[in-house]
């Protein structure tokens, strides 16, 4: 245990995702070590993404105003959703010019071990913006991954009652992977070539 | 295929050593404690990614070393392929095929192919219902590497479904959480205790469908190892009681659509003593391989020459297999001819001696059957020597 500030900042930097108790602590010596003027312009790009950045109220995507650049663009298809765990895999989708429809942000995938459940998830919120029943599509595309599949399970059980068309991406994603590790081809063919979800 | 080169970095007790090696057989021979195991313990981490003594890896990097690194030199037919391994405890291993990093260390599996026999071999007869499912499936994913995926799909699912089943409620501030959860995290914390029933439908149905894939890979393997055990056993003990493999599940059928549908009646008729417990119940991690003698289990009734018998026989059918699908495996006998009395011995010398290559540790060079007389090395406190 340190004085009680630096052991604050190191307590800080450990809740950091990726961050353990041992990089915490070298993170926080480097910065004590460091130009006050650098540790300053740190500390400003800080407050000022959680001043300036926010969440679609829509779509959970980071948005400059209250709703995203994609929910207020008219020519999006409004009736086809694209869910995804994170704000970067919207980035990996929209980078393939496959998908003119619209998303949903999760937050995450369902995962017991890190005590993610769905309330943990924007799953209500994505309800709410089926319930009026101008989406005809649903595609899940969480991370091809164990979590991101289960995920992908539990919403298609969720929205079966709905009669919508849910779709998977097709295989070909590099299996265990993050969404946003797959290359625009892949995920390209992997858009265009997906399965309905039968469950 | 045979192994021709080997390189150990911060290995075991190994700081670093250099090995070449040639088809046929090669005796490795020296006091207890040299470090003779270390030598052959790198090979079969390479052919299954884990240890034949050990459960974690910790104990195989060097004491003080913070990593271990082991290269060999695996020859097939002709063609080469260098394999590099980093052992990081804790962390994930990396692997190098041909100098070119593969993306996960399980790509790397599958272009060594050894069966080890070793003293700990006896467990597999008298120990627990684990020690033969480790067998089942490390041979599993030596005939087809896709199946260390299954494997690790499997168990992942089971720690998922094992936590939820632990924790009984989801909404469990977590690391993973976004930031921007936490201001309506008060709203959401006991919202989930009524989920778990509908979350775990979910669970359950990817418990099924990667516990059927792995079901049935094991009972058909077990169909073709039953033949092949019988003839080696009667090789090896010709005047004892016939064996017997079975395999034992809450589920058996004979497609995977059938055995799917059996895990899954028995998921349900064990729901209320999961939640109670908080563990997975049904599944293939909770089968067994079911040995018997005659009419008696070989666990608790077969003596000890006999278990011995038993366990040789189940390696020496695991080479069968392997050889049939192409590609002589290496082999590694583990100081087992020290264990075995002169019948036993030499029967199983005979069998192993026609192997393209046979690597033996010994104590003395009299544990070493005149059969398998090749190459020898001397291990004394880390040196190894040709002699
Ligand atoms: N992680 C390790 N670091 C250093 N030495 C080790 C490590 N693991 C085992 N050893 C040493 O290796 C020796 C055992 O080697 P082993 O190959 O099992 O002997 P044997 O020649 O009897 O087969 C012991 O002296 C043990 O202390
Ligand atoms: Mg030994
Ligand atoms: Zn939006």
């Amino acid at each position: 245990m340190y004085e009680g500030v630096v052991q604050n900042l190191i307590d800080e930097l450990g809740l950091l995702p990726g961050v353990g108790p041992k990089s915490a602590q070298r993170i926080a010596f480097h910065l004590l070590a460091a130009d006050p003027a650098e540790v300053k312009r740190l500390a400003h790009a800080l407050l000022e993404v959680k001043e300036k950045v926010r969440f679609c109220r829509v779509c959970g995507n980071v948005a400059a105003e209250q709703d995203c650049r994609i929910c207020r663009d008219p020519r999006r298809d409004p009736q086809v959703i694209c869910v995804v765990e994170e704000s970067k895999d919207v980035i990996a989708i929209e980078k393939t010019r496959e998908f003119r429809g619209r998303y949903h942000v999760l937050g995450g995938a369902i995962s017991p071990i890190d005590g993610v459940g769905p309330d943990d998830l924007r799953i209500r919120e994505l309800m709410t913006r089926l319930a009026d029943g101008a989406v005809t599509e649903l595609i899940l595309a969480t991370d091809p991954n164990l979590e991101g599949e289960a995920t992908a399970t539990y919403l298609a059980r969720l929205v079966k009652p709905m009669g919508l068309r849910v779709t998977r991406l097709a295989s070909g994603l590099p299996v265990g992977g993050d969404l946003e590790y797959a290359d625009e081809v892949t995920l390209g063919r992997a858009f265009e070539g997906r399965r309905l979800l039968d469950v | 295929m045979h192994v021709a080169h080997l390189s150990l970095t911060d290995f075991r007790s190994y700081p670093g050593v250099e090995l070449a090696l040639d088809p046929g057989v090669t005796a490795f021979v020296g006091p207890n404690g040299q470090g003779k195991t270390n030598l052959v313990e790198a090979l079969g981490y390479v052919a299954t990614h884990a240890s034949h003594r050990v459960a974690t890896d910790a104990p195989l990097v060097r004491h003080g070393a913070p990593r271990a690194v082991i290269r060999s030199m695996i020859v097939k037919d002709d063609r080469r392929a260098l394999i590099e391994l980093e052992l990081n405890p804790g962390k994930a291993n990396r692997a190098r095929v041909n100098r070119s990093p593969v993306s996960r260390a399980r790509d790397a599996l599958g272009l060594l192919r050894t069966v080890l026999f070793a003293p700990e071999d006896l467990a597999l007869v008298k120990g627990d219902p684990a020690e033969r499912r480790r067998f089942m499936d490390d041979l599993l994913v030596a005939r087809h590497p896709r199946f260390a995926g299954v494997r690790a799909d499997y168990d992942r699912v089971l720690k998922q479904r094992n936590a939820l089943l632990r924790t009984g409620v989801l909404a469990r501030p977590g690391k993973r959480r976004s930031a921007r959860r936490a201001e309506d995290e008060a709203g959401f914390a006991e919202a989930g205790a009524g989920d778990v029933q509908s979350t775990l439908a979910v669970w359950d149905s990817h418990l099924v469908r990667h516990g059927a894939e792995l079901l049935s890979a094991r009972l058909d393997l077990v169909d073709e190892l039953r033949p092949l055990v019988a003839k080696a056993y009667a090789t090896l003990a010709p005047s004892s009681d016939a064996v017997q493999l079975e395999y034992s599940s809450t589920a058996l059928g004979t497609t995977r659509e059938d055995l799917a549908d059996q895990l899954l009646a028995a998921l349900a008729e064990a729901r209320k003593s999961e939640l109670e417990r908080g563990i997975t119940l049904v599944g293939p991690h909770r089968d067994d391989l079911q040995l018997s003698l005659g009419e008696l289990p070989a666990r608790g009734y077969a003596s000890h020459g006999e278990s011995w018998s038993f366990a040789l026989a189940l390696r020496l059918a695991a080479y069968d297999l392997l050889r049939a699908d192409g590609g002589d495996p290496v082999l590694i006998l583990d100081d087992v001819f020290a264990e075995l009395d002169t019948q036993r011995r030499r029967r199983l010398a005979e069998m192993v001696a026609p192997a393209e290559q046979v690597l033996i540790t010994a104590a003395v060079p009299a544990d070493v059957p005149g059969e398998l007389i090749g190459v020898r090395f001397d291990v004394t406190e880390g040196s190894v020597t040709r002699v």
